[in-house]
């Protein structure tokens, strides 16, 4: 899926030299490597889901999403990344503005913090809620007492989509926001203005395109989990199965046409993120261009 | 309005920045803090700013303690090294910039910011570039949008952060003669941080030499050059040339030459006596004032003649003359004899 793709940094190629180029026959070896292994490993299963999710025509593709439980799994999944996302956003740019902009005790510490759902697996990371939250978990007493259920419903999906998306914004803005530094915010504070319009006005500006960056991949990785949220799902029909778990579910049932109609939502939402992603690095590099252009014709 | 600062100190970690500085600014004036990269000049001007805050010591605005005082209550215009203009922001907005975040009751109405805009762009001559971005700007223009988007605000007093340092020789060398006829006009009070001794002495009414955290003199450019506190002051304000003695009879002996002694340094003591390159003259004939010296290398810039020189002990020696008082037939390798006329006596 799309959250697998890397989050740090957006390189802009520099121009190769002369010097370190290899010789033709080098070069197509390893330029045919780089194809050979990308259409094996990537395009080849890409085009198997769109050809296997038509395999038996548009109308059993149609009937498939059309089914109650897809239809739930659909709105399950959109649901737990519109609540994930959003507040990942909050969190991102909170995290990133007090890491960048602030010197404290212990921000190495948040730093590596941020970084756990990289380093843990989602699997890990579902269970540490069910233990938290599950019957034999310690919050299981008061959590029923007051009629509230997190583990095999929405609430428990949600917070493992958060949990497994959570470094995606501000890992992405965390460099980005280095690299600007904090004179524009201090100059914005010796002009008179508040913390809140020196935000609106500077800080936001100056990181818009990282932050949708951020966002389109967080969105990606938050429709897209699979591990944490099966653990914590309970799989139940029609109730707590998200699109990949549905996926699952129809596959095992040997529904292959409804497996494939469903996944082939997921691989278009990878493709539109693709195409999102390098349209704002087109964006952004172009206004570069255009800055750079007007500054040269200066005399 | 006047600033003073009382008993300030700021550590980094181990490093000591600012060690116990007391020091006022008076209205209306322009002060150079001057001294080398790391002496805490910058550290002092955020201070007073507020974009930084003392371990301990007050500072004052007109009297007033403003210690604690958050940066947007102060009332300062700061201008940065790399200008910091918003890029996201056409020039006119961000000059506009400090008058459009006023709470609504204290804004001016849009036509009101606008016509203070264009006249602020005005008067630092850029009113036609009011339409384009930053990045659109040479670094002359940058640093002059910076300055009237600090004064857009009205501000008590302006704080300048090497203001020049970014910009190449030519256009450093306009712009901070620009900046001394601004100043002339709006009489604002202005401390600006340079390293550069050349800018300081062009550009400043009076001159506050920092050193290692603390204040080695303060004065008027003309007193830091001829009546410097402390070796470090002269050596730092430009060039010189080191001659070491010691007192015999009253007068400062060096060997070769001796100068009169002020009555500050005692009978005996060990000297050091700074000679700037134009307060040597440059003899064929030797005097019993005169140091035997070798010409080792001779530069000619427009009028002025620019000699390195070597004494019979193996002393370099910097003269510096206008072309008509060096003798006759002077070339590299040539045998003369070199009087200093005046010379910075220190005890050490």
């Amino acid at each position: 899926m799309a959250g697998t793709i890397t989050t740090l940094g957006n390189s802009h190629a520099p121009r190769i030299s002369n010097v370190t180029q290899e010789s033709r026959p080098v070069r197509w070896l390893l330029i045919s490597l780089a194809i050979a292994f990308l259409f094996l490993f990537l395009a080849l299963p890409l085009a198997a889901v769109f050809s296997e999710a038509f395999s038996r025509g548009w109308q059993v593709y149609w009937q498939a999403l059309q089914e109650p439980d897809a239809w739930a799994a659909i709105r399950l999944t959109l649901i737990a990344a519109g609540i994930a996302v959003p507040l990942n956003v909050i969190f991102g740019v909170a995290a990133a503005w007090a890491i960048t902009k602030f010197s404290f005790r212990g921000k190495q510490f948040l730093i590596t913090l941020i970084d756990l759902p990289f380093a843990v697996s989602p699997v890990i990371a579902g269970l540490t809620y069910v233990l938290l939250y599950g019957s034999h978990g310690p919050l299981w007493s008061w959590l029923s007492e007051h009629d509230i259920k997190i583990i095999f419903a929405t609430p428990g999906i949600v917070m493992a989509t958060i949990f497994v998306t959570f470094p995606f914004i501000a890992r992405e803005l965390i460099p980005l926001m280095e690299e600007q530094g904090t004179s524009h915010e201090e100059a914005a504070l010796t002009l008179g203005a508040s913390g809140w319009q020196t935000f609106r006005r500077i800080t936001l500006p100056a990181i818009k395109w990282g932050l949708l960056y951020g966002i389109i991949l967080c969105n990606a990785r938050a429709m897209g989990e699979f591990g944490a949220v099966s653990v914590v799902s309970g799989h139940i029909r029609g109730q707590t199965n998200t699109l990949p778990l549905h996926i699952e579910i129809a596959y095992n049932e040997y529904h292959f046409a409804a497996a494939f109609a469903c996944a082939s939502l997921l691989a278009l939402l990878a493709l539109a993120t693709l195409f999102v992603k390098s349209l704002l690095e087109w964006k952004e590099r172009h206004e570069r261009f255009l800055a750079s252009q007007a500054a040269r014709k200066e005399p | 309005m006047s600033i003073e600062v009382r008993h300030l100190s700021k550590h980094f970690g181990a490093f000591q920045a600012l060690d116990n500085i007391s020091l006022g600014f008076p209205s209306g004036e322009l002060v150079a803090l001057l001294g080398p990269s790391g002496c805490g000049k910058t550290t002092l001007l955020r201070i007073i700013a507020g974009l930084e805050y003392a371990d301990s010591g007050q500072v004052l605005f007109h009297g007033e303690d403003s210690t604690g005082k958050h940066v947007r209550d102060r009332n300062v215009g700061f201008v940065f090294q790399h200008y910091a203009l918003f890029r996201h922001m056409t020039v006119f907005d961000n000059v506009a910039f400090g008058l459009s975040v006023r709470p609504r009751s204290l804004r001016p109405s849009k036509a009101d910011i606008a016509r203070r805009v264009h006249e602020l762009l005005e008067l630092v001559q850029l009113d036609w570039l009011a339409d384009r971005y930053p990045d659109q700007l040479s670094g002359g223009q940058r640093q002059r949008i910076a300055l009237a988007r600090a004064l857009a605000v009205e501000p008590r007093v302006l704080l300048l952060d090497e203001p020049f340092g970014a910009l190449d020789a030519k256009v450093r060398k306009d712009l901070r003669q620009w900046l001394r006829r601004l100043h002339d006009e709006l009489h604002i009070t202005s401390i600006f941080v340079t390293h550069d001794q050349e800018e300081a002495m062009e550009v400043a009414d009076r001159i506050v030499v920092i050193h290692q955290g603390r204040i080695e003199q303060i004065g008027t450019p003309d007193e830091i050059q001829q009546q410097s506190a402390s070796p470090f002051v002269c050596e730092f304000i430009g060039q010189t040339n080191r001659f070491e003695g010691n007192i015999k009879d009253g007068w400062a002996d060096f060997g070769d030459f001796r100068l009169e002694t002020p009555p500050r340094l005692q009978e005996s003591a060990k000297l050091a006596g700074y000679v700037r390159p134009h307060e040597i003259t440059l003899h064929n004939q030797a005097s019993d004032n005169s140091i035997p010296v070798t010409v080792a290398s001779l530069k000619r810039l427009g009028p002025i003649i620019r000699l390195g020189l070597v004494s019979t002990s193996g002393q370099d020696i910097h003269v510096e003359l206008a072309s008509q008082q060096l003798p006759k037939d002077t070339e590299v390798g040539a045998r003369l004899f070199a009087t200093p006329i005046q010379a910075q006596l220190f005890a050490v």
